[in-house]
């Protein structure tokens, strides 16, 4: 599978991944796309990766072992729903906030940190689970 | 309802549980002094509940609570009544004097702080016991003693016999606790009432119910476990494995009579009828003859002090099922006598052990002039125990015989019980009180010596409430004997009895009881050999039945984990997709719900049938494939083909994740058949690959089917409407399949992550695992030898 070309396009490739990940993300509310998604995609980005240039690169690229980024999605999620309790409404009521951005609004929300956490999960498990099986060769 | 007093009520309710939380640290400052302070928490929960007495003993109650659940009408209340209240102050009374005798006797033992814990938060568990008034609470503070018990009689955990006693008694009295949830709960469902208060004051109909059975059933399956009836007394006995503050409290005053508390508080609605008048006695009486049997029997202090436990329990039993107010009066008025003597004799059996360095009859005597104050002690509860005035046990007895002498087959026949039970109790309580102090002195005693005096505290204190409760019988009826008679009966009770003699069938009774009391005290010794040999003979109790019936679960589960964990992932697979096909298809085939079949459409778009196409080209590679790669190749060709189809049919969203589900699939798939080294070709001989083609088409079959019939229901547009109006307007998204993911259910989808990332771990874990050469997977083989 090693071969020079794909050696040579995986980082690029991955990186794209990892952008437009990150954009499927974010614009998850309002048009196709969303935490889930685009977690699934940076996984496959990093298996990839994985797969082109060995494993220990992509572990030093994560620097965090990917469990950890999932325990912080499952963290930030936990966060984000119980967020709403200090605000006196129930569990998981998303609150918003319109922040003034270079003369335009942004909404942010509760909601939108609930949905990053799903990313992270989503990415965290996958890829620990991919990279575990492509360490096939330190055994 | 006051405004005030519920919340110190509910402040006082919380308190041993706090001391808990502080006791050992208390402990690791003071070493065992730390017991005069502790006791503090019960002396001021004790003077709590003296406020009430007046009140209560007016005829009024004490309520008050918060809500907990108001979506299932579950409440944190409370409801002190004269029953309650008279468990109250012997559970803070009793409790106060075992805080300051644990210090005593544990003093010095490195798990003292953790000890005092264990006591003040079994003392919080069984105050909100028998203060609750809803149900599920009721029933939280009865497990809560049950655990607590648990660690209580396992304290010493590095002896295999406490462990297994408190193994014993958490199974027996937490399989009651099962049964009384049941019977709890149905109460509450025929009557729609979960408060004790409100079930009171009904009137209910329960003994009219078609449930009244089945309710008393379950109830009493919570109370003769946690009161110790026959055949399900060999708990408790066992349980002397635990330090003896704790066999005084827990196994004699306090817990064991948790049962006794709920027949009497459940007598003014299950009572009053035959099955109840019938099965009470029955097994209390049994319980009490068998138990005085049994304690007979024994030469340790403790357990011919645990036995005639259970037999007291079984005349507390059999008097509550009598029937009548003054068998009710009876009841209460032993069972406050029987707290202080027995606590106070359990502790003089401590206290006989720490002087004399053992508990063994035989080997004990002439013990009264180095140990004159427990010897006092003894002496005082061994009257009362024999029901011998001046003391509190005295009115008990008398109070017993009066009610059980009614004409009759039955009382008779119960009288007589109560004569032999009472007579045998009172050879136990002149053996216990007597033979360790009488007679010369054994040689290796000569270091005997009197305890120090947090020791000998709580026998004193309660020695002398004996007798102080007895010489003003007419005040302790006002306060404690009527109000909790008339909690018991449902009917206001007035108790009269006192120390001055009446003459009349009760005090002949009486007398025929001492006569036979003394006669047997004579031959003890000679009764005890018969016993022994009597036992010897039969040789098989309900204890050794215990160990079997759990010896048969663990070989039953053992078995049914072989049958059921094969550890062929085949096996399992084959499994779930033939239930899943019966469970799908039988129900459709047996209510004849089976969908109508659709009609092929006139015209089919082009493209649909190409993709189509290509899917069924692709499950046949998967079918047809030399080698497992092309075949997990082929088949992420078919899920992207249905990738395809979400996306004609206008659901962006589910296709674009089930483009990345397949391709991550493959990946994965792909990845697992290397690192797990499989051949790279099916290994399955033909039959079992006609077999698997089989299920695997009657699950697809069963699939097709149910999607088919869910379509032709009519579409009930409530939620798909409710979430197109409000995603946009409420939660500010355009993608109503990711509001609904991330905001409408968003409480779904944060379970669901946690289960992504435990299923992750899991695996990680599962392919961390490395293969080690023969290792027996199941070590706890219970056919390769005991323990």
């Amino acid at each position: 599978m090693r071969t020079l070309i794909f050696r040579t396009v995986a980082p690029f490739l991955s990186s794209l991944m990892i952008l437009f990940s990150v954009f499927v993300l974010l614009r998850g509310h309002n048009e196709p796309g969303g935490g889930f998604i685009g977690g699934l995609i940076a996984a496959s980005a990093f298996a990839i990766y994985g797969i082109a240039c060995g494993v220990s690169p992509v572990r030093r690229a994560l620097y965090f072992h990917p469990m950890t980024l999932a325990g912080l999605g499952l963290l930030m999620s936990s966060a984000a729903g119980l967020l709403s309790i200090f605000a006196g409404v129930p569990f998981m009521t998303g609150l918003w906030v319109d922040v003034p951005l270079f003369g335009d609004t942004v909404a942010l929300s509760t909601v939108l940190v609930f949905d990053i956490g799903v990313y992270f999960v989503v990415v965290g498990s996958i890829t620990s689970m991919l990279l575990a099986l492509e360490e096939r060769s330190s055994d | 309802m006051q405004s005030t007093m519920p919340s110190t009520t509910f402040m006082v309710l919380l308190l041993p549980f706090f001391a808990a939380l502080f006791a050992p640290v208390l402990t690791r400052l003071f070493k065992h002094n730390a017991a005069w302070i502790l006791a503090l928490v019960p002396v001021l929960m004790f003077a709590h509940f003296c406020g009430f007495a007046t009140q209560i003993s007016e005829g009024e109650v004490v309520t008050g609570g918060y809500r907990w659940i108001p979506a299932f009408n579950v409440n944190f209340s409370w409801y002190i009544d004269g029953l309650s209240l008279t468990f109250a102050l012997l559970i803070t009374g009793i409790g106060a004097l075992i805080v300051l005798y644990s210090g005593g006797y544990l003093k010095g033992h490195a798990q003292l702080g953790r000890f005092f814990s264990f006591i003040l938060m079994f003392m919080g568990s069984m105050l909100g016991l028998v203060t609750s008034d809803s149900f599920l609470m009721f029933f939280v503070f009865w497990e809560l003693t049950s655990i607590t018990s648990f660690l209580l009689i396992g304290f010493d955990n590095k002896r295999e016999a406490s462990r297994r006693a408190a193994l014993q008694a958490l199974v027996v009295t937490g399989g009651g606790g099962l049964f009384l949830l049941a019977g709890l709960l149905l109460i509450w469902n025929v009557t729609g009432i979960s408060e004790m208060s409100l079930l009171l004051r009904s009137g209910s109909g329960l003994s009219d119910s078609p449930y009244y059975l089945a309710i008393f059933i379950l109830v009493l399956g919570g109370a003769f476990t946690k009161s110790a009836q026959f055949p399900l007394h060999f708990w408790l006995p066992n349980a002397m494995e635990a330090p003896t503050p704790v066999s005084a409290y827990l196994h004699s005053a306090t817990m064991v009579k948790a049962g006794v508390y709920l027949l009497m508080r459940l007598n003014p609605v299950l009572g009053d009828t035959v099955v109840w008048q019938t099965v009470l006695p029955l097994f209390g009486g049994t319980t009490l003859i068998v138990g005085t049997l049994l304690a007979i029997r024994q030469t340790d202090l403790k357990l011919m002090l645990a036995y005639t436990t259970v037999s007291s329990l079984g005349l507390l039993v059999m008097l509550t099922g009598f029937g009548s107010e003054k068998a009710i009066e009876a009841a209460v008025l032993y069972l406050v006598a029987h707290s202080m003597f027995k606590g106070a004799l359990f502790m003089v059996a401590g206290l006989v052990d720490h002087g004399a360095g053992t508990r063994d009859v035989r080997r004990l005597g002439g013990l009264m002039a180095a140990m004159p104050i427990t010897f006092a002690a003894a002496i005082a509860s061994a009257i009362s125990m024999a029901g011998l005035p001046p003391f509190f046990g005295f009115l008990a007895k008398e109070e017993i015989y009066a009610a059980l002498w009614e004409p009759g087959a039955w009382p008779l026949l119960l009288t007589l019980v109560a004569i032999v039970g009472n007579g045998l109790m009172f050879v136990i309580g002149f053996v216990v009180a007597l033979k360790p102090f009488l007679g010369p002195r054994k040689q290796a005693l000569s270091h005997a010596h009197e305890g120090p005096v947090l020791l000998w505290l709580g026998p004193v204190v309660l020695a002398l409430a004996s007798l102080g409760t007895a010489l003003f019988s007419s005040l302790t009826h006002h306060l404690i004997t009527s109000p909790m008679s008339s909690a018991v009966a449902g009917t206001p009770v007035e108790a009269h009895i006192s120390l001055i003699p009446h003459i009349g069938m009760p005090l002949l009774l009486s007398a025929i009881t001492v006569v036979f009391g003394i006669f047997a005290y004579r031959q003890v010794d000679r009764l005890r050999s018969t016993m022994f040999r009597l036992l010897e003979t039969i040789g098989w109790g309900p204890d050794q039945g215990f160990d079997q019936f759990i010896r048969g679960i663990v070989r039953l589960s053992f078995r049914v984990t072989r049958i059921i964990h094969s550890g062929s992932l085949e096996t399992y697979m084959k499994i779930i997709f033939i239930l899943v096909a019966l469970t799908i298809l039988v129900p459709m085939v047996m209510f004849d719900e089976l969908p109508n079949l659709p009609k092929m459409p006139e015209s089919i778009v082009r493209y649909d049938l190409a993709i189509m196409i290509i899917a069924a080209i692709g499950l046949f590679s998967v079918v047809l494939a030399k080698d497992r790669l092309t075949a997990i190749v082929s088949l992420g060709i078919q899920g992207f083909a249905v990738a395809l189809i979400f996306m004609l049919f206008g659901a962006p969203d589910l296709s674009f994740t089930q483009f990345m589900v397949e391709t991550l699939s493959v990946v994965i798939l792909a990845l697992v058949m290397t690192r797990l080294k499989l051949t790279p070709t099916d290994h399955r001989p033909l039959h079992e690959k006609i077999i698997d083609i089989f299920i695997s088409v009657a699950a697809a079959t069963a699939f097709m089917l149910l999607l088919l019939k869910t379509v032709q229901v009519p579409f009930d547009p409530t939620l798909s409407d409710f979430f197109t109006r409000f995603s946009l307007s409420i939660a500010h998204g355009a993608n109503i399949v990711n509001v609904i993911l991330v905001d409408f259910r968003g409480t779904d989808t944060w379970g669901e992550i946690a289960v992504v990332m435990v299923a992750g771990l899991a695996i990680l874990s599962l392919i961390r695992i490395r293969a080690r050469p023969a290792e027996k997977i199941a070590a706890n083989d219970p056919t390769d030898g005991e323990g």
